[in-house]
């Protein structure tokens, strides 16, 4: 830990909050360009002070709290859903190694040996933002909301960390650096593990509460869902924490399945180290960027589960497919290893 | 290294009684869910980093929610609760007071407590532990998976009716009116 | 032999824990001093699309969803065994893999015993 880590971390903070707000002002354009409409406009240039302007609404709304609401809780659910949404980062891998002033240092907060389940880990603790916010509003379509939300979100944790289980039998590590090297040295994950992708990326969507999972907020059954009686910045703070995991999740399906910062060949070329790091760090925000935007693709092209098909996908799909992955990938291996010799 | 376990252990001593005190249920559990926390810290100050994060999937991700879930559906939420009895007091006083005995006779009759002498770091980490799991612990491992189905077996059992029964009793009211209707 | 990891890896989560909850409490703080605060009786009701509140939202509710928490309890314990195993798959070899297919074996039996229960029927 030194000086430098903490700085990074500080960039990595406001390039979050910033990839966050853009990814708001993205949402609608690419929903108004699959509508054909315009999309806001109004603020700035093309609208591109549109995040500015939500922000600052955010912060002059009045800070309504019902009456029935518990008063402590319904401040501490939406702050445990953005403290969860900003954690996770840290452990992602943007780049590889930087030499600046005769100092080297990696574009990573950190890397522990069990990196997916530090994210694992808090993915499960920011289950507790919604099922508290939604149960401290004291209100019926909140309430439903949240124990919606918390149903789907634990069913496809077990999907999401099935699919993870093949991968790392194959990469021999939990560390997410060590999973990026591994796929340098032996090709990207998405060729060998291409079910656990699918099953990685289906629950994605279900643990970020996106469309066409978004039980929790249906606004036709629920109102608003577990934010219903929510104002201000912490409405504020549960769309910005949904918006955060997005950015997320699409850096953790890079990282794991699509070779986080390594472009192949990039290192026969030849150039400065520092470059590198560089055009690898664009690369892996390209990769990332491209999930983000297909999160949205998704949303604005699919209509939404009913609450019993998304259970079932979860337990009866997913699931047993997980754990058919793994027998499927173990079984492969050791024929290919008998084959060898 | 120091100053950080003494906060943790603190952290950890403050929100265990707090689970105890508190008495709003939904306080109780997110007090424990802090002491787990403050005890996944501790794995980590002593590089069981696996052990620390299987700590908080499970305890905290997995278990709490459930007891949360608990709350809602048994619907605990009036701050107080019923008194317990008389009875049910001096029991649990007669119990937790032999759980203590215990210990503290066990903590006097030997147990050394004193640092493990050549402390390995890489004892806690993830291949270690997997090399140690499935070579030399392997039968209670396929055990514990019987254990497993017996509990999903148990689970089932005690809470799913056969299909043909009656409307299920947690509708009431209006809403139960209407499906039988 | 590579470095192993050590507890200091995690002083970086606890420098990020930190910002996030700095920035969570200065943005809420901020949040309810900047906006205007107006109270009323019917305003602090909860909101049923415009009709009156019936009694309180905090009642019982379906046992299902108590089962899929239980049951997640469960499964959830059992894919955390499988990580140890995963890490170590290359090193334990055949032999290790059908120690693993026994287990899952057992995991797949129960799960098809809720399947077939019909558990996760929602209606």
């Amino acid at each position: 830990m030194t000086l430098a880590t903490a700085l990074f971390l500080l960039v990595l903070f406001v390039v979050t909050l910033t990839v966050a707000a853009y990814s708001t002002y993205a949402e609608r354009k690419v929903a108004a360009f699959l509508q054909d409409r315009i999309g806001p406009d109004r603020a700035g240039p093309f609208g591109i002070l549109q995040p500015l302007a939500d922000g600052t609404k955010m912060f002059m709304k009045e800070d309504f709290i019902p009456a029935a609401a518990n008063r402590r809780l319904f401040t501490l659910g939406p702050a445990i859903a953005m403290i969860t949404a900003l954690m996770t980062g840290v452990v992602i891998p943007w780049g590889g190694e930087l030499t600046l002033f005769g100092e080297t240092f990696r574009l990573q907060g950190t890397d522990p040996e069990i990196g997916i389940l530090f994210v694992f880990a808090i993915v499960s603790i920011g289950v507790y933002g919604i099922m508290l916010g939604g149960w401290a509003s004291n209100n019926k379509y909140a309430l439903l909301g949240s124990v919606r939300a918390a149903s789907q979100m634990v069913s496809y944790e077990l999907g999401m960390g099935l699919s993870i289980v093949a991968l790392v039998m194959l990469n021999g590590t939990l560390s997410l650096g060590g999973i990026v090297e591994h796929q340098a040295a032996h090709g990207w994950n998405i060729i060998y593990q291409p079910l656990g992708f699918i099953i990685f990326l289906v629950c994605a969507f279900a643990e970020t509460n996106r469309s066409p999972f978004d039980m929790p907020e249906c606004e036709t059954e629920l109102v608003g869902g577990y934010h219903t009686e929510f104002s201000s910045m912490k409405l504020g703070f549960f769309l910005f924490a949904e918006y955060t995991n997005m950015f997320i999740s699409s850096a953790v399906i890079s990282t794991l399945y699509f070779g986080g910062y390594h472009v192949p060949g990039l290192d026969r070329l030849g150039l400065d180290p520092n470059l590198t790091t560089l055009i690898g760090t664009a690369a892996m925000f390209a990769k990332t960027f491209f999930f983000i935007f297909f999160f949205m693709w998704v949303r604005w092209s699919t209509p939404r589960f009913r609450f019993d098909q998304l259970m079932n996908l979860g337990w009866k799909g997913l699931i047993p497919l997980g754990i058919a992955n793994v027998l499927i990938t173990g079984t492969v291996y050791h024929l290919a290893e008998l084959w060898k010799g | 290294m120091a100053a950080l376990f003494y906060i943790l252990a603190a952290i950890s001593v403050i929100s265990a009684l707090t689970v105890v005190g508190a008495r709003n249920p939904v306080n109780s559990v997110i007090a424990l869910v802090v002491c787990f926390l403050s005890i996944a810290g501790h794995y980590v100050l002593l590089n069981a980093q696996f052990l620390a994060m299987v700590h908080v999937i499970v305890y905290t991700g997995a278990i709490m929610v459930l007891f949360l879930f608990v709350i809602m559906l048994l619907n605990l939420n009036k701050p107080g609760g019923p008194r317990k009895s008389l009875a049910m007091r001096l029991a649990a006083a007669v119990a937790g007071g032999l759980l203590f005995l215990t210990l503290a006779a066990a903590v006097r009759q030997g147990v050394a407590i004193t640092p493990a002498a050549g402390f390995d770091p890489g004892v806690g980490l993830v291949r270690h532990v997997g090399q140690v799991l499935f070579t030399e612990f392997l039968l209670p491992f396929e055990v514990s998976s019987v254990l497993f189905l017996s509990a999903i077996v148990g689970v089932v059992m005690l809470a799913k009716k056969d299909k043909d029964e009656a409307p299920d009793p947690h509708i009431t009211g209006p809403e139960r009116a209407r499906r039988t209707a | 032999m590579e470095p192993i990891s050590t507890p200091h890896d995690y002083l970086p989560v606890l420098v990020q824990a930190a910002i996030a909850v700095g920035f969570v409490g200065f943005a809420l703080s901020a949040a309810a001093f900047l906006g205007p605060r107006l109270h009323g009786r019917k305003k602090e009701e909860s909101f049923e699309c415009g009709i009156e509140q019936q009694g309180d939202a905090r009642r019982p509710f379906s046992v299902k969803y108590l089962l899929i928490a239980i049951l997640f309890v469960l499964f959830d314990v059992e894919v955390i065994f499988l990580y140890p195993w995963a890490v170590n798959f290359k090193a334990l070899g055949a032999v290790g893999f059908v120690e693993m297919v026994v287990f899952v074996g057992f995991v797949l039996a129960g799960l098809y015993y809720v399947l077939r229960k019909g558990v996760m029927r929602i209606e």
